[in-house]
């Protein structure tokens, strides 16, 4: 397997950091996820804090939230997709790299900016922050990391350095995906992005404990169901569920 | 035809005495929790009035219900699908806590514990969402009996419409309640607003409920409700609504707030309805026809046909005769005096009322006139056009002729009675002045006046067999659930989060955490706070009296006052 290869060539502390972190989080990611579904539905929400103030929710929310959703798909496309793909679809690497900083930088910004302004309601709006859990500063501090790191990566390897993160960071994190790890990429990266790679692990084992859990119940069925959903009564057995072996027969 | 059966409510006007009796009793089985404080699902408001929340019939703001759109088909007036998802991340429609009102409580402690001073010492009002002290300004009922109407009173939204302006002098106002609930709609709008599919209708009783475990927060139903009778737990992240005391109605026994009612003015009753009639009554062209359009989704209960397709529809045949004993079935269809409210919404909502006599009677007691004869009863609401230009605002989209004719049968009724009551001949002409026989006069006086607790309630239980799938009925221990016992308080992501109790578990539970509460706003554990409102009499939540003394002999003087 490829992995004794690549350790042969990279010390156990990037083993630890590139390999064996990553699957720990992806771990407490997945299974959290099944664990909080099972044993929290009822906590499963966006946790609206509109009713306490709207002024700055209307400005900050829609714009963290297009950006994140552009950024994602962004990282979908950068991290997804090999360079070697785009190259056969002739798509020259100038002519990618000036289309993804350009609209990578304006998404980025807008949660930037969106990201902010939530932050800042947070903290000075009375009713908003006594409704904050520990959780939620948790996850903020995390995903600021993460945000404000990777745009800085963007700016700093665009006018500063000349990092190709398609054929490390990408290449690492399919790699992942793919059980098939290169730590040794990971190890050349540069710092700002070994640290954003790390802060978003981080952040995938805090998903499913956070209010982000919402984010998987992006409510797309909405477009295709009938309006007025009915349901019987008999067919859901009331909020107490019966007895192994004590289920309810058809007839 | 797909006949359904309705749970459904009639309240009676005339006989609301706005004592908020049912609104508390409500707030005390329901919302009695944080993160509801401000909820009232249950609610009384006079009228002339704003309502609660304020102005929550300006759709032109709040773009709640549904309304035709260009070509003439039903549409979701706070916009499509695709709109709603897109302005998910922030609610443009969305009542803030200010369109409600800050809710609060007292620093009751200051009164007990206060040093010997020269001046009383005050409760002072403090705010249960901040827990800073906080300027009362506003409450779900501070209009109550048109209380500062002369300089609120033309913010009523109804008023608009109407071309003489109500005055809010003393001597030509007129007022009435309004008791409110969720309407419990045959096309409701909420439950079409919600982007997670999580309000549903009953299919047996038609009752509206949100699924708490499938809530996710999006709260675009509490646009989508254009009554406004939605709301968000603010602590939960989840959305509440009236419940219709599901779990009382499934035994038989009527819904809190008409079990208290001190007027005794609410009926409850099945009513068969053609499901596939609905979504064409609904996009009536004309507003005004809308009543009438409603009407004809229902079913005639005696209509053989009818029993037969019920039957067929599997309406368990105890059910089709409650629907034919029904007092709503009586009041909407036979007598035809209740009318919905606000139909201009196109919810097809089914709480309906009957609308009030009682601001025409009082002119004319006040002018010394008999307030019981035909003719002036007759003449007065001929000529007290404001009233009921402004009952039609409310009732029937602005259509002056069934208001009319359902006060001109209760006028009737008044005088007729009066002949029997004096021992004197009926009169059979006023009952057919109204298009009505002096017998069915008699049993409308029955109905509205007698009304007797086996009239105004006929509710069939729900089916035996179907017990154990009840969902509050206790067949098994009641602690016998999927995380429980233990339950109450809070899992680890914030408040309410964890399995779900059952409702009679988790108030047991809230009981006792009030009873053994230690402070009244504590921030850093809102589940044990204190609010007169919220207590029951049992037990005593501290701040409400001094400190038991630790050394025996104050316990036992403190044991004496309990
Ligand atoms: C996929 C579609 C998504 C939808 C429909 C959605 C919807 C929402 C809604 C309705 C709120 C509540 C806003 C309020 O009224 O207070 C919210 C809050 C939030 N969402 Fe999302 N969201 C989505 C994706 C995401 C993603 C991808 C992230 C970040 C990784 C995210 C992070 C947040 C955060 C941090 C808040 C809390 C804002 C605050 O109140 O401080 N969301 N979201
Ligand atoms: S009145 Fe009740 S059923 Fe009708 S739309 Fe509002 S919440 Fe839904
Ligand atoms: S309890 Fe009855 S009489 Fe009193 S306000 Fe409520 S509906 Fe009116």
């Amino acid at each position: 397997m490829s992995t004794a290869e690549a350790t042969t060539n990279s010390g156990s502390v990037d083993l630890l950091l590139w390999v064996i972190f990553p699957y720990v989080c992806l771990a407490v990611f997945a299974v959290g996820h099944f664990w909080r579904y099972r044993y929290d539905k009822f906590g499963w929400t966006t946790r609206s804090s509109q009713l306490y103030e709207n002024r700055l929710l209307r400005l900050g929310s829609p714009l963290f939230h297009f950006g994140i959703l552009f950024v994602f798909a962004g990282h979908v496309m950068g991290l997804g997709v090999p360079e070697s793909w785009t190259k056969k679809a002739g798509v020259s690497e100038s002519m990618y790299h000036a289309t993804a900083v350009g609209s990578g930088s304006v998404a980025g910004l807008c949660t930037l900016v969106g990201l902010a302004i939530l932050i800042y309601r947070r903290r000075t709006v009375g009713p908003v922050f006594s409704a904050t859990t520990k959780m939620d500063k948790t996850m903020y501090l995390v995903l600021a990391t993460v945000i404000v790191l990777g745009m800085a990566n963007t700016v700093v390897a665009n006018l500063v350095g000349h990092y190709d993160y398609r054929l490390g960071v990408s290449v690492w994190f399919r790699g992942i995906l793919l059980l098939n790890p290169h730590p040794a990429l990971m190890a050349e990266a540069p710092f700002g992005f070994q640290v954003h790679g790390l802060a978003a692990f981080l952040l995938f084992a805090l998903w499913p404990f956070t209010r982000l859990v919402h984010v998987f119940s992006a409510p797309l069925g909405y477009l295709t169901r009938p309006y007025i959903v009915y349901r019987s009564r008999g067919d859901s057995l009331g909020s107490r569920k019966p007895k192994r072996g004590w289920e309810r027969v058809g007839s | 035809m797909r006949v359904m059966a309705q749970m459904a409510m009639v309240m009676n006007l005339d006989k609301c005495i706005g004592c908020h009796t049912c609104s508390v009793t409500c707030k005390q089985a329901w919302t009695n929790r944080s993160g509801v404080e401000y909820v009232w699902f249950n609610n009384v408001e006079t009228r002339p009035g704003q309502g609660y929340p304020r102005r929550y019939e300006d759709q032109e703001k709040w773009r709640g219900g549904w309304i035709l759109n260009k070509r003439g088909r039903l549409a979701l007036r706070g916009g499509g699908r695709l709109r709603k998802l897109l302005t998910i991340f922030s609610n443009p429609t969305l009542p803030g806590l200010d369109d409600y009102y800050e809710p609060w409580t007292y620093d009751y402690d200051t009164l007990t514990n206060a040093p010997l001073q020269e001046h009383t010492p005050v409760a002072r009002p403090k705010s249960l969402i901040s827990g800073k002290d906080m300027k009362i300004e506003w409450s779900a009922n501070w209009d109550d009996d048109l209380g500062g109407s002369p300089d609120h009173g033309d913010k009523d939204v109804l008023l608009k419409n109407i071309a003489d302006k109500v005055k809010f002098e003393f001597e030509q106002t007129f007022m009435f309640y309004l008791p409110r609930i969720c309407e419990h709609c045959l096309n409701p709008s909420c439950a079409a607003s919600c982007p997670s599919g999580a309000i549903y209708k009953r299919s047996e009783d038609g009752i509206v409920l949100v699924d708490q475990d499938r809530c996710r927060g999006w709260r675009q139903c509490v646009s989508g409700c254009p009554y406004k009778k939605i709301y968000f737990n603010h602590r939960t992240g989840k959305a509440e609504k009236c419940t219709f005391c599901y779990p009382r109605i499934e035994v038989g026994i009527p819904t809190v707030c008409s079990e208290t009612c001190v007027g005794r003015l609410r009926y409850i009753g099945l009513i068969l309805y053609d499901a596939d009639k609905v979504l064409e009554a609904a996009s009536t062209e004309d507003d005004h026809d809308l009543y009438e359009a409603q009407r004809s989704v229902f079913l005639d209960p005696d209509d053989p046909e009818v029993v037969r397709a019920a039957e067929q529809a599997g309406i368990p045949r105890d059910w089709i005769d409650a629907a034919q004993r029904s007092p709503i079935h009586a009041l909407i269809n036979t007598f035809k005096v209740a009318l919905p409210l606000h139909p201009e919404y196109r919810t097809l909502p089914m709480v309906w009322y009957i609308p009030p006599l009682s601001p025409v009677v009082d002119v004319i007691k006040d002018t010394g006139f008999d307030a019981e004869d035909k003719g002036n009863l007759f003449a007065a609401i001929d000529a007290l056009r404001i009233p009921i230009e402004y009952l039609a605002e409310l009732f029937t989209a602005g259509e002056v002729a069934p208001v009319d004719a359902v006060l001109h049968k209760l006028a009737a009724m008044r005088s007729y009675m009066r002949d029997i009551n004096m021992g004197r001949d009926p009169d059979e002409s006023i009952a057919t002045a109204v298009g009505m026989t002096g017998e069915q006069m008699y049993d409308m006086y029955r109905l509205l006046a007698i009304a007797k607790y086996d009239e105004r309630y006929v509710i069939p239980p729900a089916h035996a067999e179907q017990a154990h799938s009840l969902e509050e009925l206790a067949t098994e221990c009641s602690l016998d659930y999927d995380g429980g016992p233990g339950m109450g308080g809070s899992g680890p992501f914030g408040e309410g989060s964890g399995a779900t109790p059952p409702v009679s578990v988790e108030n047991f539970q809230m009981l006792q955490v009030r009873q053994t509460s230690d402070s009244i706003v504590a921030p850093a554990d809102k589940a044990s706070r204190v609010n007169l409102l919220n207590w029951d009499g049992r037990g005593a939540p501290e701040g409400l009296f001094p400190p038991r003394d630790p050394d025996p002999d104050a316990a036992a003087t403190a044991g004496d006052r309990s």
